[in-house]
């Protein structure tokens, strides 16, 4: 099981007998560097971030103590409304097509085929190349009038389409990037998953006259579910951070087409500078993903149980 | 599947029908994956065939897709202008340094928590994996414009601490407890400390996850964006920074552009042809990703 799916599970893992409880203790010291850099560099910007949020500060300007003023602000804030609404489209559908493609991929994967290895590196380059510079060649190719895809369009009759150009169609655009870019990731969760599964419950099943599909269905999707749980945990988390693809392409345009709101919480602290409504952003932004992430772990709890 | 059929098939022959059932089904998995196989493979090969043509070529209706004759232009064009070796070597030192020091940090981190079994500590890492790179840019921007240190590559590195410590302690931590005990216990019990037992016993098994954890932290430092678009000036830009300016300058000049984007991202792309195997093991065992 990933180590990830270890600690979603909950405690279960912390009842394991201690081996040498006397040293415990002593192993603190190796903890003690990193744990240094982990208060410098994530927990002092958390607690600063904070406080900031508190404040009407704008870089190279006067700051002055607001109180909860920029949350109030933000809730009141239409701009920031759309852009939740654009962020959770995109979230929906960056999940649910690369959960499928990666399910289908990884149950290709697992069989044994000539050139399997080479394939599957294949498959996951794109998720190990460079964000921004995929994203630039994407750029190229949604060109409207001489972008590669178009012609391939007016190859198989149908007519072209503006991609990125258009309010209409810039977030499924998009998400085609990211789907292209991180099915790789759920491929290769599950496949992990594919690999640890017991043979015996396919003997049985094989003897009892079970079609490929029941076998699927009864025996490899209840198995796998822990597996398929976490991918979507982790996806979903990508997918509502995802920055580099969308501000090298778009840069959350046409207009505010794909201002989704990591672009807005960009755009306020570093192209606005106004840093203490940001951090409201950021604060309201991490509540958002935790909800999320406690709300799929809540429902793995239930299927669990069920 | 396809493997264990030749010696059932000497035996007694299935009827044709079957055998043209079976042909089918190995030819539509054939398929299928090369469906999953070839959006990879055609984006990069577009890639570098933009990177290979004339701008005449490049901007041609219908495309152009085999550059005839190739020409190398674009990449002459990349290296003579545009700061790219500086650029290049910033990229260098700021993945250098901030996986090194990750693992000269993380390391020993990893160990302790698999020791101690802190599943707590672990998920505070999991925590800093959930959060957005951009978050820590606000408080991190106005730290460093205190420490008047922005203008150096000092503070792009610190950030990338950011991506890289993590990674380092995710992988050394499930690496550490698959580790068997007894050996460090053995040397215990004949009087090392616990860091000589860390030292000379664990850390030479430990070689294969160091290794692991090496590779993912210096692909996801290497590409990394929002960090030193934020916090870098001028000169101490880094390669996907200095890429993505490229585009905003320079609409059309598709050949140079692929060239430049093909350079940043192709050692990482070598790198994952090497060593892929390290990769999917580091990447199942974690989920990790960069900030």
């Amino acid at each position: 099981m990933p180590r990830d799916a270890a600690i979603l599970a909950g405690p279960a893992e912390a009842a394991a007998p201690r081996r040498r409880p006397n040293y415990a203790r002593r192993y603190a010291w190796f903890v003690v560097p990193a744990a240094v850099v982990v208060v410098a560099v994530i927990l002092f910007p958390w607690l600063f971030t904070l406080y900031v949020s508190a404040h009407d500060w704008h870089l190279g300007g006067a700051r002055r103590w607001v109180g909860l003023e920029n949350y109030q602000k933000l809730f009141s804030d239409a701009r920031f409304g759309w852009a939740v609404a654009r962020t959770l489209l995109y979230t929906a559908l960056a999940v649910v097509l690369p959960m499928l493609l990666g399910l289908a991929a990884a149950l290709c994967f697992h069989r044994r085929f000539p050139l399997r290895g080479l394939a599957r590196t294949v498959f996951i380059l794109p998720m190990m190349a460079t964000p921004v510079a995929v994203a630039l060649v994407w750029t190229m190719m949604f060109h409207p009038q001489l972008g590669v895809l178009n012609w391939l369009l007016s190859q198989v009759g149908l007519p072209p389409s503006l991609w990125v150009y258009s309010a209409d169609t810039v977030i499924p655009t998009l998400v085609l990037v990211e789907v292209w870019h991180w099915t790789p990731l759920v491929m290769l969760l599950i496949l992990g998953g594919l690999a640890s599964l017991p043979t015996d419950p396919y003997e049985a099943a094989r003897i009892d006259g079970a079609t490929a599909w029941q076998a699927f269905r009864h025996i490899t999707l209840p198995l796998l579910l822990p597996f398929i749980v976490v991918a979507l945990i982790i996806r979903t988390i990508d997918a509502l951070k995802a920055f580099d693809t969308i501000y090298v392409i778009t840069q959350g345009g046409p207009g505010q087409a794909s201002e989704t709101i990591n672009i807005f919480l960009y755009l306020q602290a570093f192209a606005f500078y106004n840093v203490g409504y940001a951090s409201a952003v950021v604060v309201v932004f991490f509540a958002i993903i935790m909800l999320l992430a406690a709300l799929l772990l809540w429902t793995r709890q239930r299927v669990k149980v069920t | 599947m396809t493997g264990a059929a030749p010696a059932r098939v000497a035996k007694h022959r299935p009827p044709l029908a079957r055998r043209l059932r079976r042909l089918a089904a190995d030819a539509g998995f054939g398929l299928a994956v090369l469906a999953l196989v070839s959006p990879a493979v055609l984006v990069f090969l577009w890639m570098l065939s933009l990177s290979l043509k004339t701008e005449l070529d490049n901007t041609a209706w219908p495309p152009v897709f085999v550059p005839d004759p190739p020409t190398l232009d674009n990449y002459r064009e990349v290296f003579a202008r545009n700061d790219f070796l500086l650029y290049a070597w910033n990229s260098v030192v700021v993945s250098f340094s901030a996986t090194g020091f990750a693992l000269l940090v993380g390391v020993p981190a990893g160990y302790g928590i698999a020791k101690m079994r802190a599943i707590r500590a672990a998920a505070l890492i999991l925590i800093a994996r959930i959060t957005p790179g951009l978050s820590y840019l606000i408080p991190l921007f106005l730290l460093f414009q205190w420490l008047e240190l922005t203008g150096t590559l000092v503070p792009i590195v610190i950030s990338h601490l950011v991506i890289t410590v993590p990674i380092v302690v995710w992988v050394m931590i499930s690496f550490f407890e698959g580790l068997p005990g007894e050996l460090e216990e053995a040397a215990l019990v004949d009087g090392a400390t616990l860091w000589q037992a860390f030292r000379h016993v664990a850390l030479p098994l430990a070689r294969p996850g160091i290794t692991v954890a090496t590779i993912l932290a210096f692909i996801f430092s290497w590409n990394n964006f929002v960090f030193a678009m934020v916090l870098a000036g001028r000169e101490t830009r880094t390669l996907p920074v200095a890429v993505n300016n490229m585009l905003t300058f320079e609409q059309i000049a598709w050949g140079p552009l692929s060239a430049a984007a093909l350079l940043v991202t192709l050692p990482v792309l070598l790198l994952t042809l090497v060593a892929q195997k390290q990769i999917v093991a580091g990447l199942t065992a974690g989920g990790v990703k960069g900030a």
